[in-house]
């Protein structure tokens, strides 16, 4: 089992006919992800990788095909639109990959999202995997993962993998890794996360990896110390980054105490996490938790 | 992107926001003419992205134009340095020359956003002229924070709270409405990430001005802002990180001497947090991106090398869509390249792997290549700089 996706998971990718978003479903494809459809305006009546056929519409697609996840690979200034298009069209999980969507667009985005069923992760996000189901949605590299029982959720995308392979080399595999994404404003927060693996019956543990800015960690602390009872190890990176830098990732400036690497794993170990020391022990810190 | 106070005050006051006269000078002849238009007493403002312009000799009062023309004289060309701005300044091009302003009382506002909300907030204090964090520390009941639902906009319930929260006089209730207002349809409409109006000032003769004001831009709106980009000035930002900027890469210089190249902020914070733990000290941090090719990986490295306080390397490398073999031919080509090669510690992983470690150990470079976080920490740190 897993989280958000499985083995009925159909996924429609937005701009599938663009250098990243073909490149990208056809390695989702490659691992096992049910590609049922590509959206590119335009484009309606050609098909693509083997056989996938393109739609005008989300709506026509999801008529079509009966999608239920939609991959978004659109240039920024599109972004928002194809996030609202697939919603319209009642897609349960939007995943939004593309970089540098404006934070006004993510707002009105999120408001309109208020009250409708689809979930969005990202923007800005490497997206999601899980290995039991052989469903990839997103752009990590599939052939670190292993299936298992540790939930991994994460701000960062190459740190993320970084996790996934200390892990796995370990021999510790993996229900579902969420990538939340690094902009300010963003659909799925950690405690979204964290609220499904703790239903979730097939994850017994969960690896929680923050950052230095904002405050969705210390939220995540405070739904951990309330609801969770499965094991939790938590690594904030940017502990030694200056006050006051932009480190890429938008959300990643520390502009009060609440944003402070101290204060973060200050209020995740009070939450009982298992503090993950530096970013080389995160293997072995989860080994050791597991037992 | 940050715009200077003197852009700031007038994009505002193209919304209606109230500013105090002024004019924008970039010489000492200037700053007296606009002395002179204003009725001689003047404010002479050096223009710079930092804060605490006050406390470094920033902001001086001029009796008449012929001081202001003084005042301008000793700013302009030179750096100021303000606990913002850190030791190398900020260098002055101009003076911002505004009327002087009695003022009745000092407050504060502005509107952000918060990503815990995920809406617009407006921040306002009866306790203006302060570092708005330090008085959300001390005196957090001292600080109202209001909530916009973008779908409907500031409502006047909203700016009656505030108002009532600032201690406002009711007179003054549809002015502070009328600029509260003024500055969310500003917020909204210029994709701004901050507007900071403190002070916010109440005049002795009851009326209420802006008496500075910062407006920051969010960086990823700027291709619907042309106008706005245009308003950039690079000669705020460290040189290196406006190369980077234009070459698609995120940088920010550090003051230590472990160069390091990462891909993936996270991953990069990480690598920092380990050669910090380790006991080195990184001189940057660096993402070159998810797509980056062999030229951007080169350019990235000799972009890094260019900072002369980078007396060693730290490369980490977590391939995904980014493949090792091109990440090594890009590392091969820049050390090519430089004027200089400084001890090299590479670590990669994932994608093409074997090959891209035997690209680097076939390129005739001295490079120690590892395999985990831990041991490049170590790697890195055994290097005598």
């Amino acid at each position: 089992m897993s989280i958000f996706v499985n083995e009925n998971t159909r996924l429609l990718v937005q701009g599938i006919t663009g250098r990243e978003g073909s490149f990208h479903a056809e390695r989702c494809q490659v691992y096992g992800t049910n590609l049922v459809a590509g959206v590119t305006p335009g484009k309606g009546g050609e098909s693509v990788l083997g056989g996938v056929p393109v739609f005008d519409s989300v709506r026509d697609a999801v008529d079509a095909t009966h999608a239920n996840v939609a991959l978004i690979f659109v240039p920024p200034p599109f972004a928002a639109d194809a996030i609202l298009e697939s919603a319209d069209a009642g897609v349960p999980l939007v995943v939004c990959i593309t970089e540098g969507v404006p934070v006004r667009d993510s707002t009105y985005v999120l408001r309109y999202l208020e009250g409708k069923s689809t979930r969005l992760l990202g923007p800005n996000c490497p997206g999601l995997i899980s290995p039991g189901a052989k469903a990839k949605i997103g752009i990590m590299p599939g052939n670190i993962h292993m299936a298992g029982h540790t939930g991994v959720v994460s701000r960062s995308g190459t740190l993320t993998y970084e996790a996934v392979d200390q892990l796995t080399k370990l021999g510790i595999g993996q229900s579902t890794c969420v990538g939340i994404g690094g902009d300010p404003v963003s659909g799925t927060v950690f405690v979204d996360v964290l609220k499904a693996f703790n239903e979730d019956p097939d994850t017994e543990s969960i690896v929680l990896i923050g950052e230095i800015g904002g405050t969705k960690e210390q939220e995540a602390a405070a739904y951990i110390k309330e609801h969770v009872r499965k094991p939790v190890a938590s690594l904030i990176v940017g502990q030694t980054a200056p006050p006051g830098r932009r480190m890429g990732h938008a959300g990643a400036v520390i502009t009060g105490t609440a944003a402070l690497a101290s204060e973060k794993m200050r209020a995740l170990e009070d939450a009982g996490c298992h503090v993950i020391p530096t970013p080389a022990d995160i293997g072995s810190t989860v080994k050791a938790m597991l037992g | 992107m940050k715009l200077h106070e003197y852009q700031a005050k007038e994009l505002l006051a193209g919304y209606g926001v109230p500013v105090p006269q002024g004019h924008v000078a970039s010489s000492a002849a200037e700053a007296t003419a606009a002395a002179d238009k204003l009725g001689g007493r003047a404010v002479v403002k050096a223009q710079v992205h930092a804060g605490g312009r006050g406390k470094a000799g920033g902001v001086k009062v001029a009796a008449d134009p012929a001081e202001a023309g003084t005042f301008a004289d000793a700013m302009i060309g030179t750096t100021l340095i303000t606990f913002q701005t850190g030791p190398e300044g900020a260098p002055i091009h101009q003076v911002l020359v505004e009327q002087t302003v009695d003022v009745e009382r000092e407050l504060y506002f502005s509107i952000t956003t918060d990503g815990g909300r995920r809406l617009p907030v407006i921040i306002a204090s009866a306790e203006g002229g302060m570092e708005i964090e330090e008085v959300a520390r001390t005196q957090p009941d001292r600080v109202l924070t209001e909530p916009i639902d973008p779908a409907i906009g500031l409502q006047p319930f909203q700016g009656r709270r505030i108002a009532s929260a600032l201690g406002l006089p009711a007179e003054l209730g549809r002015p502070f409405m009328a600029l509260a207002e003024a500055c969310y349809k500003a917020y909204m409409a210029e994709d701004s990430s901050m507007i900071e109006i403190n002070p916010l000032v109440v005049t002795q003769d009851g009326n209420l001005l802006a008496l500075d004001a910062k407006v920051s831009i969010d960086d990823d709106s700027l291709f619907r802002h042309k106008a706005g980009a245009a308003l950039r000035d690079t000669s705020q930002e460290e040189p290196l990180e406006v190369a980077a900027s234009e070459a698609g890469i995120a940088y920010v210089k550090l003051d230590g001497n472990v160069g390091c190249m990462v891909n993936g902020a996270g991953l990069a914070m990480a690598t920092m947090d380990i050669v910090k733990f380790a006991g080195g000290a990184p001189a940057n941090f660096l993402d070159v991106g998810g797509g980056a090719d062999e030229g951007k990986i080169s350019e990235a490295i000799l972009l890094m090398l260019s900072d002369q306080g980078v007396e060693k390397v730290l490369v980490n490398i977590f391939g995904g869509i980014l493949r090792c073999d091109i990440a090594a031919r890009g590392i091969v080509d820049a050390y090519g390249k430089a004027d200089r090669t400084p001890p090299l510690v590479v670590r990669m992983l994932g994608t093409n792997v074997d090959e891209g470690k035997q690209i680097l150990a076939d390129s005739g470079l001295t490079i120690t290549q590892v395999d985990t976080l831990q041991e490049a920490a170590n790697a890195i740190s055994e290097i005598k700089a």
